[in-house]
C-alpha cells in the first residue's frame, strides 16, 4: 500500500538546491529602501530536484484519477479527457501574453471565435461569452445578464425560483447576483409541474433557474410550457447546462424556449477537471440578451478578428482578460475531433450506458423515479441492511471511485450514477460486478462495510476534527 | 471514434437488455418536433493529424513569440523549471475530480496543503484558502468577505487599484447594497493621497482595497495604510496582482494588513493567453470562518494516521446554498497544485533570487534611462518590477508601434484602459530578461525620435 509521504518542509534541508537558475547579470544595487524587503522566506522548502520529482510522484500514486478508472460521479460528467488536447494547449504559439497586440495574436482570437461558433450551433443561442472561469460563475453572469435586462426595461425584480433538486451552486449565485431565492418542489415524476411553477409566478419572478436533464437524470419534459409561462409573466427561464452531455446533437435548448444557459466546458467537453479545477464556463445567451453580455468579446470584422472592450449595456468584466483560454483551446480541439459525424453519439451512448447501469442495477437498488434515465440515474439506500456511505467507502477497496453520494437532497441516501460515453460495456460490466458484490457483502456481513477502506493509503478521516481544530497549514514541529 | 468505447455489438447488446429498439426510443422525453436538429452547420470530423495541422495553421497566426516582451500589469513571465512542467502534466494530477473521496486522493490535498502553506509564508498571514479563479474574482471575494465579517456595507477602493480588478469588483457588487468609494492617488507621488484617505474613511468604512506594488509599480505605505484604517475598525486589503513581489518584499503581515489577495501567475504558469491563472487569499485568523471557497485542513483517520481532507466545509454552497460564503465550487486546484510545485522546486534561495532578479533588472533599466530625451521614467521611487513611463514625443501607441517594428513589445499603453491616457507605458521586467535584453530595449528607446 502507498504510504503519504512526509511534507515537503520536513524534507528540506538547508543548502539543498531545486532550480537550475543563472546568476543575475545587472548590479546588485536595489532601488527599494531595506526596510521594505524581506531578509528570508522563514522555513520555505529547500529541496534538490530529484528530490522535488520523487516526492510528487509518491503524492501522485496516491491519488485515483479519471486515467486509472471509471469515475461515475453523476453530474459532473467524468469522461476521458484526450492527451492530444493537453499537448496542443500546452503548445509554444499560444502562449501569449494577455495585453499583447491584437495584429499578434489572430491564431487566439480566432481560436475563441470558432468555440463560440460551435457553441452557438449546438445550443441554438445567438451568442457566448467565454469569459466565466467555471459552472457557477457562469451561473452568476448568466444572473447578473438577466438582472441587468430587466433593469432597463424598467422592471427590476427580486426573486429567482430554484427546484429542490438543483445544485447548491444555484441558489448561491443567484444570491450573489442580489435576488431571494424561492424554492419550487418538484413532483412525484422528479420534474417541476406547470401548475405548480405557475402558482409561484408573480410580478416579482425574474427567472427560473433550471437544470435539464436534472440532477435525477430526468428531461424536464415541461420544458416549453415553462419556458412559456415564464415569458408571459416577463420572466426569463435560464438553464443550468451541467448535463448537457444528454442533450449534444439531440435538442438545442435555445429551441425549447431557454433565454440564458451556461455550460461547463470542464464537463461536457471533456477538459480535465484537474482534481478541482480549472474549469470554464460560457454562458450562451438568447438574442435578445447579447447586448448585456460581460466584456471583452471578440469580434470578426472583414478578415481580422478584434475585441469590444466597451459596450454601454454590458455587465461589465466579470473576469481578468479573456477567460480560461487554455481551457478553451481544449474544448475547441474535442469539438473538432468529434465533429458532426460523432456528436450525437456522444449523448446516445452517454444515455445508453445510463440506462444499460440503470437495468442492471435496479434489481439490487430501490430507484426512487421511475421517469426515462437520460445521462445518469439515482438510486437510494431504502431497504439496505448499510448505508450509501458504506456502499461509496468500499467501492474504494474495490479499486473503483463512487458515485455522487447523498446528492440530490431530495432522495434519501442519493446515489448519483453517470457513466459518460467514455466507458466500454466491459468496463460498465466490471462495475456492475462489483456493485452485486459489495451489496452481497452488506446482506451477509453488513458490519464488515462500516470498516471500509481498508485497502487505501489512509482510511475514514475525521472530518470533524478538521473542523474543529483546523490546522490548514505546516509549522515547524506542530504537525504531527 | 477514438473517445467513443462502445462497439456497435456493444449497443445492440445494451438496446437489447434495456429493451428499445431505435436509441432514438431513449429521447422520448424531449419534445419531438424540436429534437434530432439538422447538423448541417457543424464542422466534419478532423482525423487527429488532421486536428494537429489545424491547430499549428491557427498558431502560426500568432506571431507574438517572435518578440521580446516587457508586458506585464497583472500577467508576467517568469522562468518555469522543467519538472513543474513534467509534474503538473502527470494524469494523476490533472484528470482526477475534486477530492471529495478523500482516502484516494490524499495526492491533490497533501500538495494544495504544502501550496496553502507557503501562501501563508509569503504574507505571513494565517490562513490561505485551496484557490479562486483569478487575481480580479479574488479582489471580489475579498470585499465581500470584509463586508460579511464587519457587517458594514462602504467599500474604498484605492484609484491604483488594476483598471480591470476594479472593474471586476463594480461588476460583482452591482445589485449589492455596497457603496464604492475611490480614494485618489498623489498625483506626484503615484500612491494612494493620505488625506484623501483620511476624508473618505469613517465607521461605515468596511474595507479599504489597495493595490502593492500598485497598477503603476509603485509600493504602497501598507504599515502606514494599516494604522490609518485600523483607527476606523476598518479592515486593510492587499491587493497583488505580481505575486513574485510576494518574496522580495516584506510580508503583509509585518504591517498588519489583514487580508492579501491576488493573482499567482507568476508561480509556474504560463501565460497562456491571460488564463487559466490562480487567484488566491489569505487571511488573519478571525477570518477563518468566513472565508470563501475550498480549505485544506489536517486530520486523522481511523488508525490515527496522518491525512488531510477538504475542511470547514459548512460555509460552502453545497452544504449552506444561498447563505455560502461564496458560490464557488470547482476553482483552480490544478493551477495551485502547481504553483505549489513551482514553489517547492525554487525553494527559498531560488524564489528570493527570481524576485530579487526582477527588481534589479527594472532598476538597471530605470538608471540607464537618465538622460533620455523623449521618454520619461516618471516613478523613479518604490517600484519593484514595473515602470512608468512617460511619451514625450508622440503618442504611447507611437512609442510602441516604433518598437514593435524592431520586433519588441516594450510595455502595456495605458490607454489599453483608460482610452484619454495617450502618454502612459508601463513596462515590466522578471529575471527571464538578459543584461542584453535590456540593453537593447534601452537602445531602441534612444532611436526612437
Amino acid at each position: 500500500m502507498n504510504k503519504l509521504p512526509p511534507l515537503i518542509f520536513e524534507k528540506s534541508r538547508d543548502g539543498k538546491i531545486g532550480h537550475g537558475l543563472g546568476a543575475s547579470q545587472v548590479p546588485a544595487e536595489p532601488a527599494l529602501d531595506a526596510d521594505l524587503r524581506r531578509t528570508e522566506i522563514a522555513d520555505f522548502p529547500q529541496v534538490s530536484e530529484v528530490e522535488i520529482v520523487r516526492h510528487y510522484m509518491a503524492l501522485a500514486r496516491l491519488n485515483y484519477s479519471l486515467d486509472a478508472g471509471i469515475y461515475p460521479l453523476g453530474s459532473c460528467t467524468m469522461k476521458y479527457n484526450p492527451k492530444i488536447n493537453e499537448k496542443l494547449a500546452a503548445a509554444e504559439e499560444f502562449q501569449a501574453h494577455p495585453y499583447a497586440p491584437h495584429d499578434l495574436v489572430q491564431g487566439n482570437l480566432e481560436l475563441m471565435a470558432r468555440l463560440e461558433q460551435w457553441l452557438v450551433a449546438l445550443t441554438g443561442l445567438a451568442g457566448f461569452t467565454l469569459a466565466p472561469a467555471a459552472g457557477a460563475h457562469g451561473e452568476f453572469t448568466g444572473m447578473l445578464i438577466i438582472r441587468k435586462f430587466l433593469q432597463e426595461q424598467g422592471d427590476a425584480r427580486r426573486v429567482v425560483l430554484i427546484p429542490d433538486s438543483a445544485h447548491g451552486t444555484n441558489p448561491s449565485s443567484a444570491h450573489f447576483a442580489g435576488y431571494e431565492i424561492r424554492e419550487v418542489p418538484s413532483n412525484a415524476d422528479g420534474i417541476i409541474d406547470v401548475n405548480v411553477l405557475q402558482s409561484f409566478l408573480d410580478g416579482q419572478v425574474a427567472a427560473l433557474m433550471m437544470t435539464n436533464p436534472n440532477t435525477l437524470g430526468i428531461f424536464e419534459k415541461n420544458i416549453t410550457a415553462i419556458a412559456s409561462a415564464l415569458h408571459a409573466n416577463g420572466s426569463l427561464l435560464y438553464m443550468d447546462g451541467a448535463n448537457l452531455n444528454a442533450l449534444l446533437g439531440i435538442v438545442r435548448p435555445g429551441d425549447l424556449g431557454v433565454d440564458v444557459m451556461h455550460i461547463n466546458l470542464h464537463k461536457t467537453f471533456s477538459t480535465p477537471h484537474g482534481g478541482g479545477g480549472p474549469g470554464s464556463g460560457p454562458v450562451g445567451v438568447a438574442s435578445h440578451l447579447l447586448p448585456f453580455l460581460p466584456v471583452p468579446r471578440v469580434v470578426k470584422s472583414g478578415d481580422k478578428y478584434r475585441v469590444i472592450y466597451d459596450n454601454p449595456q454590458s455587465i461589465g468584466r466579470i473576469k481578468n482578460f479573456y477567460g480560461q483560454f487554455l481551457v478553451l483551446i481544449r474544448a475547441l480541439a474535442y469539438l473538432s475531433s468529434l465533429g458532426r459525424e460523432n456528436i450525437r453519439r456522444v449523448a446516445e451512448d452517454a444515455v445508453l450506458n445510463a440506462n444499460y447501469l440503470r437495468k442492471r442495477l435496479q434489481p439490487l437498488l430501490d430507484l426512487p423515479y421511475a421517469a426515462d434515465t437520460l445521462h445518469e440515474v439515482v438510486f437510494s439506500d431504502k431497504n439496505l441492511p448499510v448505508k450509501t456511505l458504506d456502499i461509496a467507502k468500499r467501492l474504494l477497496d474495490y479499486g473503483v471511485h463512487p458515485f455522487t453520494i447523498y446528492f440530490p437532497l431530495i432522495v434519501h441516501g442519493a446515489m448519483m450514477i453517470e457513466p459518460t460515453e467514455t466507458e466500454s460495456k466491459e468496463t460498465l460490466d466490471e462495475f456492475i460486478a462489483i456493485m452485486e458484490k459489495i451489496l452481497q457483502e452488506a446482506r451477509e456481513h453488513p458490519e464488515q462495510l462500516l470498516q471500509a477502506p481498508q485497502q487505501t493509503p489512509v482510511r475514514r478521516l475525521d472530518e470533524t476534527l478538521a473542523a474543529r481544530k483546523p490546522v490548514l497549514r505546516w509549522r515547524k514541529g506542530e504537525n504531527l | 471514434m477514438r473517445y467513443l468505447p462502445l462497439t456497435d455489438t456493444a449497443r445492440e447488446e445494451i438496446k437489447k437488455i434495456i429493451g428499445i429498439e431505435d436509441v432514438q426510443d431513449l429521447f422520448k422525453s424531449i419534445p419531438r418536433d424540436k429534437s434530432f436538429f439538422s447538423l448541417e452547420s457543424i464542422p466534419a470530423a478532423l482525423s487527429e493529424p488532421e486536428l494537429i495541422a489545424d491547430f499549428r495553421s491557427l498558431g502560426r497566426k500568432n506571431s507574438v513569440g517572435e518578440y521580446l516582451s516587457f508586458l506585464g500589469a497583472g500577467a508576467c513571465t517568469h522562468f518555469i523549471p522543467e519538472v513543474v512542467s513534467y509534474l503538473s502534466a502527470k494524469g494523476e494530477f490533472l484528470t482526477p475530480y475534486t477530492p471529495y473521496q478523500p482516502e484516494i486522493s490524499q495526492g491533490s490535498l497533501q500538495a494544495i496543503f504544502e501550496y496553502q502553506t507557503m501562501m501563508s509564508m509569503l504574507t505571513g498571514l494565517a490562513v490561505a484558502n485551496a484557490s479562486l479563479y483569478d487575481g480580479g474574482t479574488a479582489a471580489a471575494e475579498a470585499v465581500l468577505l470584509a463586508v460579511r465579517k464587519s457587517g458594514r456595507q462602504r467599500v474604498l477602493l484605492a484609484e491604483s487599484l488594476h483598471p480591470e480588478y476594479a472593474a471586476i469588483i463594480r461588476a460583482y457588487v452591482q445589485n449589492l447594497p455596497i457603496e464604492l468609494v475611490t480614494v485618489h492617488a498623489d498625483k506626484n507621488d503615484g500612491r494612494i493621497d493620505s488625506g484623501d484617505l483620511q476624508a473618505k474613511l469613517n465607521g461605515e468604512t468596511a474595507a479599504l482595497v489597495f493595490q502593492s506594488p500598485n497598477f503603476l509599480g509603485l509600493v504602497e505605505d501598507s504599515a502606514g495604510l494599516a494604522a490609518a484604517v485600523h483607527q476606523h475598525k476598518t479592515y486593510a486589503v492587499q491587493v497583488v496582482t505580481e505575486a513574485m513581489s510576494l518574496a522580495y518584499l516584506r510580508p503583509a503581515a509585518d504591517f498588519a494588513v489583514d487580508i492579501v489577495v491576488g493573482e499567482a501567475q507568476s508561480f509556474g504558469l504560463t501565460l497562456g493567453f491571460g488564463g487559466p491563472y490562480l487567484g488566491f487569499i489569505t487571511a488573519s485568523e478571525e477570518f477563518l470562518r468566513q472565508m470563501p471557497g475550498r480549505i485544506v485542513g489536517q486530520t486523522k483517520d481511523l488508525d490515527g494516521k496522518r491525512g488531510y481532507v477538504l475542511t470547514l466545509s459548512t460555509r460552502e454552497q453545497h452544504i449552506k446554498r444561498e447563505k455560502a460564503t461564496s458560490n464557488i465550487c470547482s476553482n483552480e486546484a490544478w493551477c495551485a497544485l502547481r504553483a505549489g510545485m513551482y514553489l517547492a522546486t525554487m525553494g527559498k534561495e531560488g524564489l528570493a533570487r527570481a524576485a530579487a532578479d526582477s527588481h534589479l533588472n527594472a532598476a538597471y533599466f530605470v538608471r540607464k534611462t537618465d538622460g533620455l530625451a523623449h521618454v520619461r521614467v516618471v516613478y523613479k521611487k518604490n517600484f519593484y518590477n514595473e515602470v512608468l513611463l512617460e511619451i514625450k514625443k508622440g503618442t504611447a501607441d507611437d512609442f510602441l508601434a516604433a518598437l514593435k517594428k524592431n520586433k519588441v513589445l516594450a510595455g502595456v499603453s495605458l490607454g489599453w484602459f483608460t482610452p484619454t491616457v495617450t502618454d502612459r507605458v508601463l513596462l515590466a521586467f522578471s529575471e527571464t530578461h538578459s543584461r542584453e535584453d535590456i540593453d537593447r530595449l534601452f537602445r531602441l528607446i534612444g532611436e526612437y525620435a
